[in-house]
């Protein structure tokens, strides 16, 4: 469909995908071909910690299509992140094979821990990689699609869905937490060995993982662009600003919602198995609500609405966290977090990128503020009384 | 299944012994009302009288504890919600203007459309000449062709209420319900929100509910007075302004 393309392409969203495009393949690069320890070589840990702000970025993008284009604020996102990393977690345990710690070739070695004598059938398949990948994409898909379908027929808006996101997250923690779920409990899926035959510890491996997160970073970005510009992306805005009036004019608004719910949690699923060979390890901690919470931090400080702010925002705001909780200040970077997103809210309520724009663009000015203002309202308090006179 | 009560009804609305009732207070007794097909209605009533909760009954937003509500002689418009019923071909301008306001004036217009509203239809919609042929003439009618890369937010109040009309137009429905078209108008934008409303009554069923009584004698058609929630005269508008008992509520017991 080039003809979506070219509409989805203006010069901002160029300049975001050649810059991406240039990260991912100038990177790994620099960082395997460069000898090691020249100025211009990036070390391979630094090649590992911009892959996870990579995958931040394709979460807040998957949080900033419903949040910024359809009103839906999910506080339990990080679930579906979650999800698809286990997904891949689930693979890469099956990889290691007789290499654990107690040679079995079937069980993983909690499982043999536990004296458990065979597979979990839920963990069928997960040694072939096109059914874990086919996984990390239907699991979160379909956990949001079920989740939707009752949530959004029963018109639950606003703060009350939210809640329920968060409550839904929260049980998915204490479900993965519990040995006998089949997942690792506490210490989740960890020690993997091998991606594909290769190495995960691999320089190779790692530099080839960073441009792959790269790359699905620009396809995730692109699908988010074709579908905010797209007809279905006004109703979107309509459902987001006005949602009675959208349903009175004719337009099923727990079809829309359900279907952008879905998309955004299997792209969020994507971003979680691109997430955990590069970190290495996925445990239950990564449903808590917090995680899920700062994400939402991530998009409102980038700037809700423009989806290059949502991928802006996930990089500055990790990249703040890996430099204060690295130093002195690391007990108080809680707290210097609550205060960033007090003070974005408060001083910049359209983020960064949503700021810039409108002082940078002054013909566009008026059509990107009176967006990014009406992003920028309160959930659920924000749809208008239809009508108020009543009997 | 044409009759009910062993009525046979032409009329392309009808609403038969409806009741509603909140919390205890009934907002409609017993309300009865028919609509002939291309016939323009006003409907006037003092505050609370229930001439809103009526259109939130016809559009689906509430429903009635009992009585019929028939759209064109066969559905029941009772059991349907508010996006099956504007698909039926029934549209609503509400009493606030309520537009998109953070899009342009020409979207506002597309999104009104009565093209295929499913997902995948506006996923892979594509401008077309019909469209963009319907949306001109739409602008033409509501006289906002010079405003049509606005965004709907900036436009003023007279504007935002023809920009809705102009929603409903687009919406190309067969009954429009139009509330308060002209509150908070200028006089001169009055009257030419009363000549759109006759030019859009030349192909479209429209019911009107209005407060200005000058504007309802300058639409010149049948008038409803309704009174607690149920119909207390219904005529010319001189017939139904002389009528006591429509004195007697407006004035105050």
């Amino acid at each position: 469909m080039p003809h979506v393309l070219t509409r989805s392409l203006d010069r901002a969203a160029t300049t975001f995908v050649v810059v991406v495009a240039a990260c991912g393949i100038l990177i790994p690069l620099s960082n395997l071909l460069l000898p090691v320890g020249s100025v211009f070589q990036v070390p391979t840990y630094l090649v590992a910690l911009w892959g996870k702000y990579v995958c931040y970025a394709i979460l807040a993008l998957s949080i900033d299509l419903i949040w910024g284009y359809c009103g839906i604020l999910s506080l339990g996102h990080g679930a579906f992140f979650a999800l698809g990393g286990y997904a891949m977690g689930m693979y890469l345990m099956r990889q290691i094979g007789t290499r654990g710690v107690y040679g079995n070739p079937i069980l993983p070695d909690f499982m043999v821990f536990l004296n458990w004598q065979k597979l979990p059938w839920y963990w069928y398949g997960f040694d072939m990689f096109p059914f874990a990948a086919l996984m990390v994409v239907v699991v979160p898909g379909l956990l949001a699609f079920g989740f939707g379908w009752f949530a959004f027929r029963s018109r639950v808006t606003g703060v009350y869905l939210s809640i329920i996101t968060q409550a839904m997250t929260y049980a998915l923690l204490l479900a993965f937490f519990r040995n006998d779920f089949g997942f690792g409990g506490n210490n989740g899926l960890t020690d993997f060995k091998d991606i594909l035959g290769f190495n995960v510890q691999a320089d190779g491996t790692r530099a080839a993982l960073f441009a792959l997160s790269c790359l699905f970073l620009i396809v995730a970005f692109l699908l988010c662009r074709a579908i905010v510009t797209s007809k279905l992306g006004k109703v979107l805005i309509a459902i987001r600003d006005a949602e009675s009036r959208t349903r009175f004019i004719g337009y099923r608004v727990e079809s829309y919602k359900l279907f952008v719910f879905t998309l955004s949690a299997c792209m969020a699923g994507v971003a979680g198995a691109l997430y955990v060979p590069q970190v290495g390890i996925i445990n239950p901690s990564e449903f808590a609500p917090g995680n899920s919470i700062e994400a939402v931090i991530w998009v409102a400080v980038g700037g809700r609405g423009t989806l290059i702010g949502a991928a802006l925002g996930a990089i500055v705001v990790n990249y703040a966290k890996t430099f204060f909780t690295s130093g002195v200040l690391a007990p108080y970077w809680l707290f210097m977090l609550g205060a960033l997103f007090i003070l974005v809210t408060l001083l910049l309520p359209k983020g960064i990128v949503g700021t810039f724009n409108s002082w940078r663009m002054p013909m566009r000015q008026k059509t990107i503020a009176a967006d990014a203002v009406s992003a920028a309202r309160e959930d659920g308090v924000s749809e208008p009384k239809m009508a108020e006179q009543g009997p | 299944m044409n009759t009910i009560d062993g009525r046979t009804t032409s009329a392309l609305l009808y609403l038969d012994g409806v009741h509603v009732s909140f919390d205890g207070f009934h907002a409609i007794n017993n309300l009865s009302l028919t609509l002939a097909p291309g016939e323009m209605r006003a409907i006037i009533g003092p505050n609370g009288a229930g001439k809103t909760t009526m259109m939130d009954i016809i559009t689906g937003k509430t429903k009635p504890d009992e009585g019929t509500v028939l759209f064109d002689g066969v559905t029941d418009l009772t059991r349907l919600d508010e996006t099956r019923i504007a698909e039926l071909g029934i549209g609503r301008k509400f009493q606030k203007p309520t537009v998109f306001e953070s899009q342009t004036v020409e979207d506002n217009l597309l999104l009104a459309l009565n093209v295929d509203h499913s997902v995948k239809g506006t996923l892979f919609w594509r401008p077309n000449k019909p469209d963009s042929e319907r949306i001109e003439r739409v602008l033409e009618t509501i006289r906002l062709t010079d405003a049509r890369k606005r965004l709907a937010g900036s436009l003023s109040h007279g504007q935002k209420q023809w920009l809705e009309i102009g929603m409903l137009l687009a919406q190309n429905p067969r009954l429009l319900l139009v509330d308060e078209p002209v509150a908070g108008m200028t006089d001169v934008e009055t009257q030419q929100t009363a000549e759109l409303l006759k030019q859009i009554n030349r192909d479209h069923t429209v019911m009107v509910v209005e407060h200005d009584m000058s504007f309802v004698r300058e639409l010149g058609v049948k008038v409803t007075c309704l009174h607690e929630g149920t119909v207390l005269a219904e005529g010319t508008i001189d017939q139904v302004s002389s009528n006591e008992r429509v004195i007697e509520v407006y004035l105050g017991r």
